[in-house]
């Protein structure tokens, strides 16, 4: 150190040049590596993996870890939090979970969502599509939160379930006491092992630690940065809450039940679908980086617009044989092309109303209509019918 | 007491609040608001987790053995990083400096780049579970030759307001934590050194001030003891006090310890019994309430479990404190009964059950079911264990009791509780940032250069120097208000308004500095200072209490002017006699342009008209 003082403690890591150093306080301090010198090399603490005998009256679930924040832990490389703990530890760190089930667990991928593409919702539909054949009662998926929601979406098309398929993530880091990791990870349990019979996602409902919404895979959103209760079901209830402690689970009416549906994996993806959100004066060159693309989703503004200038760009996409659907960036109410000119004027161009959809999930949606469906015309018929309730006939709940 | 026998040793942690605009981590101001005012609230459990090594701290694990159920209060000066909600903000770079300041005052070496860490504490007053501090620097030195070993930037732990509801205001104000080596070996040296550094701490002009801005820990041990950290002492007259009784605590435990050893007393987990029967019938409400009473019995320990080891202090207590860790109120030992509504023959009976003689102590633990009942059950047996080991005295965070005894609060954390914060980028202090730092002038330098420059009193000096109003002083002097008049206003007529009932903390500095300016510049003379500060105290507008209030020229000034008036016009005066005043009134009230009342004028010429026929006869 500088002043000539002499400290000991443990190296951690070289990082910007500097060494992170862990005095025998437990504070880090970075010095120059030039001014430290090697003692001698500690023993590192073997990892405590705590024996889980099953219990035989309870019911058998899988664990599917794609990492995030529920399963993340300090990096030392770039000292920020990554995803390095697989489900088993995930088992470790929330022993209350075995109050509810007994886990099988796969580590699928070990990134942070922001990392994740189609490629890898395929896996993991193939992952949840074996684990349920096996028999178990249901399914959790650990996810991070960034596109929790658009794995949900496209899981929920890819796969027709008899089980609860649930995915949950935490906001807050688990390395952290108040991390909302375990009670959402138990409050996901539960709802794994109730009458469910669709893809959800469990995350808290309140910012409180008192119950988790369960939200339909096709209606929910993340609509907060970093709150707990960030992840809202947007024109619809949730379709579902688990209280917690209690871990009661109570399902609304419209929440599909376990065992109607036949275990299906439908497994196709067109990735070559694209979003993109209108901004005003948006160039209409931007449209033509997407000429050769089978979709595009637009995210217009109110009622599902852009501006004229971009109709020329559009009627050439859709000429080309570019299926253009159109969402609203309100995100809230349904999208009606027939009230204003332009809106009569992109219809005329081809583009086709997204009614009610989020524009995310019409995105996902449009990659797995493409990859089933070759006939454009019929495409644009599926893409507006309500598969797995990701478009509702009726606007009920406003804002 | 001779000390050095003792084998005394004693360091503090000074945690002081700093005065910055916002707070450590999020963009809120630092401002304690009443919890009365709360906008909302929420609540969140806290679960102990493992250090980057692997290992969870055996403080935190302590705290586990409770429910973590914390309810919290928000306000409009509140955000989502109090909430926990939101990631921090960069560190403060005011408190930084602030920070590193002290750390110059102090001959500190800064570390070369700064990390904050999370340190492990879930009792609740942190929402996230852990408390933000960085290590900012090493190796200061103190006048008694001893040295401060670190200071920390830290931030401030939301206060309890009850139970376990905690208030969000306090949470994040930045907290500086000063650590000295164990330099200390008498009581008083400990205080000493607690006032130094409290003075430099103030010297700075950046420190909050009043009660709860500033707690000293002090650490604790005597040769054959252990350490102990005792938490929390706010009055610093308390210090060598709680030194004094902690030496007390331990060198007590070390004879009880002896003691055993001697008799051959033993505790034995063997000897727990369920006596929930036994109790059916009693008076005592406690126990009725108790869905499972249990005892042990500690052979041998007879008399020594109800000695005492501080004022108001056992062993029992202390074999009680640990118990309440599980949630239990505490327990009941045979060397206490019959009492509390138990009777003798209660007590002879589970005596008799227990097999339990006359040297032997038995122990009622009463729980709200078989889990906390045992939990405590083992707490007690833990502890009692303790008291007969190699180690009587066990390492622990203590905390201080109103008289200056001390009560256990958990074991004394490790290393494991220090985790990186992740989300808080270091921070590299280089030579640029370093030199331009100034220090300061200490106060015990202000205090000799005041009595010295302004000609005040060396114990008003000091007072002035240690004055929550020093920068008003300061700022006064600086424009042009004589330090005399400004000292005065500050120590004095403040402290006489503030007994009145008047409210001296109501009045804003720009107002003490327009009262002596218009003394100065001559609109109002010095008397009315207090009657103006009154009138601004109570709401008047500056200019509106002056206008009414100042006679702007002062009674010394008047009889000055009437004295000169009437040298001037002796052959009038001697000529019309008494009926002079009325033609010389007009004359006082032209020069004074009528800002005096004209009744004290009239009164004073009556005065000086007579004194000068009298002169005349």
């Amino acid at each position: 150190m500088t002043g000539g003082q002499k400290k000991t403690g443990t190296y951690i890591t070289g990082r910007d040049g500097m060494a992170v150093v862990k005095l025998d306080s437990g504070y880090n301090i970075g010095v120059d590596p030039d001014s430290c010198t090697f003692i001698e090399r500690p023993v590192p603490a073997s990892p405590k993996k705590t024996p889980l005998i099953p219990d035989r009256s309870l019911p058998d679930l899988a664990i599917v870890s794609t990492g995030g924040t529920i399963a993340s832990r300090i990096d030392y490389r770039t000292g920020s939090v990554t995803s390095q703990v697989d489900a088993g530890d995930i088992l470790t760190a929330i022993p209350e979970l075995a109050k509810v089930a007994n886990y099988r667990t796969t580590s699928l991928s070990t990134i942070l969502s922001e990392n994740m593409t189609p490629s890898i919702w395929q896996d993991l539909a193939r992952a949840v599509y074996d684990e349920i054949k096996s028999g178990v009662a249901g399914v959790i998926i650990t996810h991070g939160t960034d596109t929790m929601a658009y794995s949900a979406s496209a899981l929920s098309f890819m796969l027709e379930t008899p089980v609860p398929v649930v995915f949950v993530g935490s906001q807050r880091s688990a390395d952290r006491p108040s991390s909302d990791n375990a009670m959402n990870a138990v409050c996901a349990a539960s709802a794994a092992t109730s009458d469910l019979g669709e893809v959800a996602v469990v995350m808290h409902a309140t910012t409180n630690d008192d119950r988790c919404a369960i939200h339909r895979g096709t209606r929910v959103r993340k609509m907060h940065t970093s709150r707990r209760d960030a992840f809202r079901s947007i024109g619809i209830d949730p379709i579902g809450f688990v209280d917690y402690p209690s871990r009661t689970v109570t399902l609304g009416s419209m929440a599909v039940r376990r065992g109607i549906k036949k275990l299906a994996l439908h497994e196709n993806l067109e990735e070559h679908c694209g979003l993109v959100q209108f901004y005003p004066g948006m160039s209409p060159g931007i449209l033509d980086a997407f000429c050769g693309y089978r979709g595009l989703v637009i995210a217009g503004t109110g009622l599902g617009h852009t501006s004229t200038d971009l109709i020329p760009s559009l009627r050439s996409l859709i000429d080309g044989g570019t299926i253009v659907v159109m969402t609203s960036q309100c995100m809230n109410g349904r999208v009606c092309d027939r009230v204003y000119d332009t809106g009569r004027d992109l219809l005329n161009a081809g583009v086709i109303e997204g009614g009610d959809m989020l524009p995310e999930v019409a995105l996902v949606k449009m990659m797995w209509v493409l990859g089933n469906e070759k006939d454009p015309k019929r495409a644009g018929v599926l893409m507006q019918k309500n598969l797995v309730g990701e478009c509702n006939r009726r606007s009920a709940h406003g804002l | 007491m001779d000390y050095k026998k003792t084998g005394l040793v004693a360091g503090i942690e000074i945690h002081q609040q700093l005065d910055t605009d916002e707070k450590l981590f999020c963009h809120c101001p630092t401002l304690l608001r009443d919890t009365a005012g709360h906008s909302g609230e929420f609540f969140r459990y806290l679960r102990a987790t493992e250090s980057e090594m692997g290992e969870i701290d055996r403080a935190a694990q302590a705290e586990m053995k409770r429910d973590r159920k914390f309810q919290y209060y928000t306000y409009d000066t509140t955000c989502l990083v109090e909430n926990d909600e939101e990631p921090p903000a960069p560190l403060n770079a005011e408190a930084l400096a602030v920070c590193l300041t002290i750390a110059k005052m102090f001959s500190m070496t800064p570390v070369p780049q700064v990390h904050t860490m999370r340190k492990l504490v879930i009792d609740g007053s942190n929402t996230s579970g852990f408390q933000r501090t960085a290590l900012v620097a090493v190796h200061g030195a103190l006048p008694n030759g001893g040295q401060i070993e670190t200071i920390c930037l830290e931030e401030e732990a939301a206060q309890r307001v009850k139970d376990d509801t905690f208030s969000l205001d306090r949470l994040g104000i930045p907290l500086i934590e000063i650590t000295t080596s164990p330099c200390m070996h008498t009581p008083e040296e400990v205080q000493q050194v607690a006032e130094h550094i409290g003075m430099v701490l103030r010297s700075t002009g950046k420190v909050k001030r009043g009660i709860g801005t500033i707690r000293q820990d002090v650490n604790i041990s005597i040769a054959g003891g252990a350490r102990v950290e005792i938490k929390g002492v706010q009055e610093l007259d308390l210090i060598a006090e709680v030194v004094r009784r902690e030496m007390q605590r331990q060198q007590n435990l070390l004879a009880i310890r002896d003691e055993l050893v001697q008799r051959n007393a033993s505790v034995d987990p063997g000897t727990r019994v369920d006596v929930t029967g036994l109790f059916k019938e009693t008076k005592s409400s406690i126990l009725k309430k108790a869905k499972r009473i249990e005892a042990v019995k500690l052979s041998g320990f007879a008399g020594l479990v109800g000695r005492e080891i501080q004022p108001d202090r056992r062993l029992g207590s202390e074999i009680s404190d640990y118990a309440k860790v599980c949630g239990v109120g505490g327990i009941f030992h045979t060397d206490e009964l019959p009492a509390y509504g138990i009777t003798a023959d209660e007590v002879a009976h589970l005596r008799q059950h227990m097999n339990a003689g006359e040297k032997d102590c038995v122990v009622i633990i009463a729980g709200a079911n078989e889990k906390q009942a045992g939990c405590a059950v083992n707490q007690v047996l833990m502890r009692a264990k303790m008291a007969l080991g190699d180690h009587p005295v066990p390492e622990e965070t203590r905390k201080m009791l109103e008289s200056g005894s001390t009560a256990y609060m958990r074991p004394l954390p490790g290393a494991a509780r220090m985790y990186p914060e992740t989300d808080v980028l270091p921070v590299i202090i280089d030579d640029a940032r370093w030199n331009a730092l100034s220090v300061p002038e200490l106060l015990a330098a202000k205090t000799q250069r005041y009595a010295q420059e302004y000609e005040i009193d060396q114990n008003y000096a000091a007072q002035l120097a240690s004055s929550e109003k020093l920068p008003l002083f300061e700022r006064a002097v600086r424009e042009g208000i004589k330090p005399r008049l400004a000292a005065f206003s500050i120590l004095s007529t403040t402290t006489e308004l503030r007994r009145e009932g008047v409210k001296v903390q109501d009045i804003s500095d720009d107002a003490y500095l327009g009262i002596w300016h218009a003394v100065e510049k001559g609109r109002a003379a010095k008397e009315a200072v207090p009657d103006l500060l009154r009138s601004v105290a109570s709401g008047t507008a500056l200019e509106d209490a002056i206008a009414k209030l100042a006679p702007a020229v002062s009674r010394e000034d008047l009889e000055g002017i009437v004295k000169k008036i009437i040298a001037d016009r002796s052959d009038f005066v001697r000529q019309k006699q008494k009926a002079a005043l009325g033609p010389l009134m007009g004359v006082v009230m032209a020069e004074v342009r009528g800002s005096v009342d004209g009744k004290v004028v009239s009164e004073i010429l009556k005065k000086e008209i007579e004194r000068v026929l009298a002169k005349g006869k």
